[in-house]
């Protein structure tokens, strides 16, 4: 609906409210709200909101996978959040939005899966879902904030006789990284960050820059459109400040 | 054998090309798979999509029947349109004929492309050189073939008609229609065609298949 | 844990930057409005494009532009264990990121309300089954004679230790340190695909793109001679 206006002011090199290109919105993080989940944060961008919320369940470990932990991530895109979201099978965004975020973890090795194990054929599996309270654009960004905050402090319930006691909680999850999206967008020569839902209809292209604390890259996707070859260097330099920044926001 | 220069989307052509390019800093480029003839400035598609352009003839196959006039499959990502005004000389009062006694779905036309709009409103008219053609078949090819099924001066249309006593009508969409008793041959010429068309000594080899039986 | 560098070769004997075989068929799907089939030594990919074509129900039609569908989809006898056949999460993905490189590539506006259906089959998965899927789909979109502002080169990059490798095979996949899916239109210096899972630093990153592009000229250049060598054949 409001496309039109905010195509107009980006022309004009401004944004609603007289946000700079490479400012994000109002950032409110607040965890452990989900009483019965082992960890839990709830996002606030703007008027986007995520919560993440993490169960640790018994899983048997991979066989043939590269590290013997259970992490498995979802995203539900539920019908509460948006006009245009569905009930149903999750949409290609939340599929993709889910994955992302998994290899954003995987990729950095954030969690100490060691400390999970419980014997040879026994795990805390990790099961980590983003629920979509309001959609105003950054999705991603927001996600990743609340699944590293979420696992940050996530508890560890005893494991006692085949089951798991989940009211003795026998110490935390170690996470040894603190990776983070920032998706940029192009729009002509100018770059932006946080859009909200309206923007993100009208730029000419987005790109996810997943960086561990130490700017190792863990995650790069182009989200849509095109980019210039010779924009990527300029990309990474402002994912770089941004992640930076948004780590402020990890408690 | 081709005459000319193939060219596939993205590749530099020559400044005086007209169609079916792109400029990007000054320069021409190609948008699609095609031939450019010596001393023409076009680019031929080679392919296997059949695009509408005005003056095309094609065959059609009628689909759906409105107030107004009919739509036509041509073979292409859209159906035609055929208008009452260029399809009956005649005054029609819509409201109390069945259009369905003139063209009925599923019959046959011979029409001409006169206009398209916005890529995708084709309008055809069989009032000039246009015809409903009864009975017969449709054999379908590339249409990138279709100039060598009809050869040079109608060279290959005519043996196909001659040597078989079929009465043929080649649309540039690629649909043929094909009407008399040695329809089999027609078909078997046809994929001899299209399956031949850049050798030499084609025309002959046609000949040959036709008196064959 | 396998060593994938030995005596300054790869696993497979490869050089770090050289690309593996590639092998392109010609429209070997006569059915559609193109098609190919592309592989890099052992992954082999069959792709076909039908459309520009109606499209219905009304509603899913884009007033101004064609609507590009895309399935990218592994056979259950392309991997090592058998996969279960249908699309999966992965698919889905894959099948986004491959959509979005075409509606980039392609003169949408051309074919307004009409639907173009991309379709990709990884017959043989051995690494860059996507990549080699986008090759093939490039090929079937040129000879289906959709408008292009060029063909699209993909290929991938990855990382093992400090070593840039090019056209990753699946053991470098499943166990190098990082790796790249990567599209280009050379002639407008477009990226329409970029993905990178595992980890890398920004300098190697740089340096593998750069390869990535020395590399999509010549899976480009031999897109360009196949479909030429087609058309002077069968024209």
């Amino acid at each position: 609906m409001l496309e039109k206006l905010v195509l107009e002011l980006l022309k004009k090199g401004k944004r609603l409210e007289k946000r700079g290109f490479l400012d994000y919105r109002e950032i409110k993080v607040e965890n452990n709200v989900i009483p019965r989940a082992e960890g839990s944060s709830r996002v606030k961008i703007g008027n986007t909101e995520v919560i993440a919320g993490i169960k640790l369940e018994l899983s048997e470990p991979f066989k043939d996978e590269k590290e013997s932990g259970v992490l498995i991530v979802n995203a539900e895109f539920a019908p509460i959040a948006h006009a245009t979201f569905e009930p149903g099978p999750p949409s290609e965004e939340a599929i993709e939005l889910a994955r992302l975020v998994d290899r954003l973890i995987r990729s950095s090795k954030t969690i100490n899966f060691e400390k999970l194990k419980i014997s040879d054929e026994l795990v805390y599996g990790v099961f980590i879902d983003i629920h979509v309270i309001n959609h105003d654009g950054n999705l991603l960004d927001a996600s990743a904030l609340a699944a590293l905050n979420a696992l940050n402090n996530c508890k560890i319930p005893k494991y006692e006789d085949g089951k798991l006691i989940r009211n003795e909680i026998i110490g935390k999850l170690e996470i040894k990284h603190k990776p983070l999206y920032c998706t940029i967008a192009c729009f002509e020569d100018k770059f932006l960050v946080d859009l909200n839902q309206y923007e993100e209809n009208v730029v000419d292209s987005k790109i996810a820059i997943g960086l561990k604390e130490d700017n190792t890259i863990c995650a790069i996707q182009l989200l849509s459109g095109k980019i210039d070859y010779d924009k990527i260097e300029k990309i990474l330099e402002i994912a770089e400040e941004k992640t930076k920044y948004l780590r402020n926001f990890v408690f | 054998m081709l005459k000319g220069k193939i060219v596939v989307p993205g590749e530099k052509v020559e400044n005086e090309i007209k169609e079916n390019i792109y400029f990007r800093n000054g320069e021409k480029y190609s948008q699609i798979v095609g031939l450019i003839e010596e001393k023409k400035d076009i680019i031929t598609p080679l392919n296997f999509t059949y695009l509408p352009k005005v003056g095309d003839k094609v065959i059609g196959i009628i689909e759906e029947i409105e107030a107004s006039g009919w739509f036509v499959n041509i073979n292409a990502p859209h159906f035609a349109f055929l208008p009452l005004a260029e399809a009956l000389n005649e005054f029609v009062d819509v409201f109390r004929t069945d259009l369905s006694k003139f063209f009925n779905i599923g019959e046959i036309i011979y029409a001409k492309i006169i206009n398209i709009i916005g890529n995708r409103i084709i309008q055809v008219s069989i009032k000039e050189e246009g015809a409903k053609l009864e009975d017969g078949v449709i054999i379908k090819t590339l249409p990138s073939k279709v100039p060598r099924i009809i050869g040079k001066n109608a060279s290959m249309l005519k043996i196909l008609q001659e040597k078989t006593n079929c009465k043929i009508i080649v649309g540039n969409n690629g649909l043929i229609w094909v009407k008399g008793e040695k329809i089999d041959k027609v078909y078997e010429a046809i994929k001899l065609i299209e399956k031949e068309s850049h050798l030499s000594g084609l025309t002959e080899k046609v000949a040959k298949l036709l008196e064959n039986g | 844990m396998v060593e994938l560098i030995k005596d300054g070769k790869r696993v497979d004997g490869r050089d770090f930057e050289e690309l593996r075989k590639i092998k392109i068929e010609v429209n070997p799907i006569p059915n559609a409005n193109g098609s190919a089939l592309f592989s890099f030594g052992n992954t082999i990919a069959i792709a076909a494009v039908y459309g520009p074509r109606s499209l219905y129900p009304k509603f899913l039609q884009e007033k101004e532009e064609t609507l590009v569908r895309v399935r990218y989809n592994m056979a259950p006898f392309s991997t090592e264990t058998r996969k279960n056949p249908g699309i999966d999460r992965r698919s889905i993905e894959i099948s986004k990121v491959i959509k979005n490189a075409i509606e980039n590539s392609i003169f949408s506006e051309e074919y307004p309300r009409t639907v173009i259906d991309c379709y990709a089959e990884v017959l043989s998965g051995d690494g860059s089954t996507r990549v080699t899927s986008l090759n093939a789909l490039s090929i079937s979109l040129a000879l289906a004679g959709i408008k292009m502002k060029d063909l699209i080169a993909a290929c991938t990059a990855g990382r093992i230790g400090d070593k840039i490798i090019v056209d990753l095979n699946q053991l470098e996949d499943n166990y190098g340190d990082c790796d790249i899916s990567f599209a280009m239109l050379l002639n407008t210096n477009e990226i329409v695909l970029l993905q990178l899972d595992g980890e890398i630093k920004k300098d190697e990153f740089l340096y593998a793109l750069k390869v990535l592009k020395e590399k999509c000229k010549i899976i480009r250049e031999e897109q360009e001679r196949k479909i030429k060598e087609y058309f002077e054949k069968n024209a």
